[in-house]
């Protein structure tokens, strides 16, 4: 009996074609990107609610017009006037990450669906680490040219230890896109690992019977509420921190230092 | 991990999908949508600027215009109490005028009455004196037989009548 429930925490990242097979091409429509396309019509559907422009904003209105001024100024903040030209960008992986975790933690199993978490692919996250990271190269050097590498020597750096500043400095800026995508990857599937592999316990706990079982069962839905509480509040931060640390590193390039 | 198992079969898959969305939002959303939410925001804070501003000033032409009718209402004020003195003074000196011309007009009388009664008591004073001297010499012709001149007479009264 208990055999026969086991629960593999790892399906749920699956990615299964909608039409055709998986053969490598772009162009296959798997459920990841069914999923894609539903954050992006959530994401559209919120953004029109806002477009009313009344004077006196409903409730709807001053939602879409808080986040829009929480990014605007996100952005003020860490680049200075010249951040308004990335908002446009920041809002755009704000919205797409913190849509996409939310929606991964939506219990559309209850009306047999399988949710799917599109942040919880590093291949998603790493795209927009790297356009995040493309951004700031591009401004970088653009602006400041071979003077952008003034980056990686901080101020009042000794002459001797020029070069092992340099080195470490460069190091820990090339690490940046991929702590950016990890980071995010990372936070999303241990999170949904976690209430998958107690939500088996769950089960099987009830499967097992006898004392304990029930007992365990208990236990671990009560800790899986917590986590699920938990879990909202991580899509919202790494959403957050995912905008914040892609304006941080706009600034680097736009003001080097 | 399915995420690194399926990675060659589903990667372009992913970037292809995932970049489409990503630039749907971008135009569609960052580029479009969002600049005019921002300046419905800013309309509207520019509105509530402008209201307070036009509040304020209404305050500021409401209290010079108080300041006004307060400045006029006191000048007002002024004028009437000048000119409420003034009148009372006029009548003041009209009344004094009318006084001193009753007075003089009753001193006047007065003093033409004195001379008058003066006059009279004078006259009848001389008419006594007349009388008397007349009396006494006709009194001392017959009581005497001294005829008595007029004017000696008339002298003996006198020094009688006035000691």
């Amino acid at each position: 009996m208990a055999a026969e429930t086991k629960i593999d925490p790892m399906h749920q990242f699956q990615i299964s074609p909608l039409a055709g097979h998986l053969d490598g091409t772009p162009f296959v429509f798997t459920n990841s990107a069914l999923w894609m396309f539903v954050v992006l019509a959530l994401v559209w559907v919120f953004m029109l609610g806002g477009m009313r422009r009344q004077l006196v904003p409903g409730r709807w209105q001053l939602m879409v017009e808080g986040i829009t001024g929480f990014v605007t100024s996100m952005l003020a903040t860490s680049v200075g006037p010249e951040g308004r030209k990335y908002v446009p960008w920041v809002f755009t992986i704000f919205m797409f990450i913190l849509f996409a975790n939310l929606l991964g933690l939506m219990p559309f199993a209850l009306v047999g669906a399988q949710p799917f978490t599109v942040t919880s692919q590093f291949t998603v996250t790493g795209v927009m680490a790297i356009i995040s990271f493309s951004i700031v190269l591009v401004t970088g050097f653009w602006r400041h040219g071979i003077k952008f590498f003034k980056l990686f020597i901080p101020h009042g750096t000794p002459i001797g230890l020029l070069p092992l500043i340099f080195l470490i400095e460069l190091l820990s800026f090339m690490v940046r896109p991929f702590s950016l995508a990890l980071r995010l990857f990372v936070a999303m599937i241990a999170g949904h690992i976690l209430v998958e592999v107690f939500g088996s316990f769950v089960v099987q706990g009830f499967a097992a019977g006898g004392a304990m079982g029930p007992a365990i069962a208990i236990l671990s839905f009560v800790f899986i509420a917590g986590v699920m509480a938990l879990e909202v509040l991580v899509c919202a931060i790494q959403a957050y921190v995912f905008a914040l640390l892609t304006s941080l590193y706009i600034n680097d390039a736009v003001n080097l230092h | 991990m399915p995420q690194i198992n399926q990675l060659a079969q589903v990667a372009y898959s992913q970037f292809f999908w995932l970049l489409l969305v990503l630039a749907i939002i971008y135009v569609g959303i960052g580029l479009m949508m969002l600049p005019r939410i921002e300046s419905t925001v800013e309309g509207r804070s520019r509105r509530i600027a402008d209201d307070l501003a036009a509040a304020q000033a209404a305050r500021a032409a409401a209290d010079s215009v108080e300041a006004d009718y307060r400045a006029r209402l006191d000048e007002s004020r002024a004028e009437a109490l000048r000119l409420a003195n003034e009148a009372k003074a006029a009548a003041a000196r009209a009344n004094e005028e009318q006084v001193r011309g009753a007075n003089a007009a009753i001193g006047e009388k007065t003093a033409g009455a004195e001379a008058r009664i003066r006059a009279s008591s004078e006259a009848a004073l001389a008419d006594i004196e007349a009388v008397a001297a007349d009396a006494a010499r006709e009194m001392a012709a017959r009581l005497a037989g001294l005829d008595v001149a007029e004017d000696e007479a008339a002298r003996a009264v006198k020094a009688v009548i006035h000691g």
